[in-house]
C-alpha cells in the first residue's frame, strides 16, 4: 500500500549506515565485554532497531544537529517547571481537601514538523499535572489538574521555547 | 570530607525521591477519576526519577557507571511520557470523556 510507503519514508544509504555505527558504538562502549556471543547479540540489535526505526518513519523526520545542540538549553528550562508543577501536584495531593479543578485546554502546536510536535506533547505530559491526551492535525488536547496550570498552559511558553529550539 | 558531603547529598536526594514515590503513590489512591490519576503517575514517574537518578549518579562518582546511569535516565524520561500518552490517548478514543472543564478563553483562531 502506498501509504505505508510514504510513512516509512525513504532512507537514504548514508542515513541508515550513520544510525547503523551510532547504535553499535553504544553498544560497544556500555557493554564493555566483547566476546562473540555479545557482538553477535549487539549486531542482532542493532539491525533490528535500525529496521523498527525506518519502520516507524525514522528517517522521513530527520532532526538537525543545531537542534541537538540547543537540546540541553530546553532541557534546562524544562526542569525548572518540572520541580514548579511537581511541588505543586504534591502539595495538592497531600491536602486533605484535594482542591483540584481539573480542566481540558486546546492548545496550538505552533509547530510544523512531527518531531517537534512530539517533543512539545512530551514536555507537556512529562510536567506533573498536565498530560497531553489527543494530538490531531497541529492541534493538542491537554488534561489538566488544576484550573490554574490549564491557565499557564495557556501563555504557550513551552511553544515559544521549542521554535527556538527548532530554528533560533 | 567531600565523600561524606556527597554521601549526605546522595542520601537527600534519595530519600526525596522515595517521597515522591510515596506521594503519588498517595495520589493515585485519593484522587477521583482516571485522567486526574494520570497525573499521580507522571509524579512519580518524572520527579522521583530525576531526584533518585541523581542520587544514584552521586554514589557512583565519575564513572562509565554514571554514564550508564545518566542514560537510563533520559531514556526513561522519553519514553515515560509516551506511555502516558499512549494510555490516556486509547481511553479517549474508546470513549472515556474526562470530566472536566473547558477553558473557554480563547487564543487567536480559535474554534472550540
Amino acid at each position: 500500500m502506498s501509504d505505508i510507503s510514504f510513512q516509512r519514508g525513504k532512507a537514504l544509504p548514508l542515513q541508515v549506515a550513520g544510525l547503523l555505527l551510532a547504535l553499535m558504538a553504544s553498544w560497544l562502549l556500555w557493554s564493555g565485554i566483547y566476546k562473540p556471543l555479545l557482538l553477535g547479540l549487539g549486531l542482532f540489535s542493532v539491525v533490528l532497531s535500525a529496521w523498527l526505526a525506518q519502520r516507524m518513519g525514522f528517517f522521513r523526520h530527520p532532526i538537525s544537529l543545531r537542534a541537538l545542540l540547543r537540546l540541553p538549553a530546553y532541557w534546562g528550562w524544562l526542569l525548572q517547571e518540572v520541580v514548579k508543577s511537581s511541588l505543586d501536584v504534591a502539595r495538592i495531593i497531600l491536602t486533605p481537601s484535594l482542591p483540584i479543578s481539573p480542566t481540558t485546554v486546546e492548545l496550538p502546536a505552533a509547530t510544523s514538523t512531527e518531531a517537534g510536535r512530539v517533543i512539545l506533547g512530551n514536555s507537556i505530559t512529562l510536567s506533573p499535572g498536565t498530560v497531553t491526551i489527543d494530538v490531531h492535525g497541529d492541534r493538542l488536547l491537554v488534561h489538566c489538574l488544576t484550573r490554574e496550570s490549564a491557565l499557564e498552559l495557556k501563555e504557550l511558553e513551552a511553544q515559544r521555547r521549542l521554535a527556538r529550539l527548532e530554528l533560533g | 570530607m567531600t565523600e561524606t558531603v556527597l554521601d549526605i547529598l546522595s542520601w537527600i536526594l534519595l530519600c526525596l525521591g522515595g517521597c515522591f514515590v510515596l506521594i503519588g503513590g498517595i495520589g493515585a489512591l485519593r484522587l477521583p477519576s482516571f485522567y486526574t490519576r494520570l497525573h499521580a503517575a507522571s509524579l512519580t514517574e518524572t520527579m522521583a526519577t530525576l531526584l533518585i537518578f541523581a542520587g544514584m549518579m552521586l554514589q557512583a562518582g565519575l564513572s562509565l557507571a554514571t554514564l550508564k546511569l545518566a542514560a537510563i535516565m533520559v531514556f526513561l524520561l522519553l519514553t515515560g511520557p509516551t506511555a502516558s500518552y499512549a494510555l490516556a490517548n486509547a481511553a479517549l478514543q474508546s470513549g472515556m470523556r474526562p470530566k472536566a472543564g473547558r477553558l473557554d478563553g480563547s487564543f487567536e483562531g480559535e474554534q472550540t
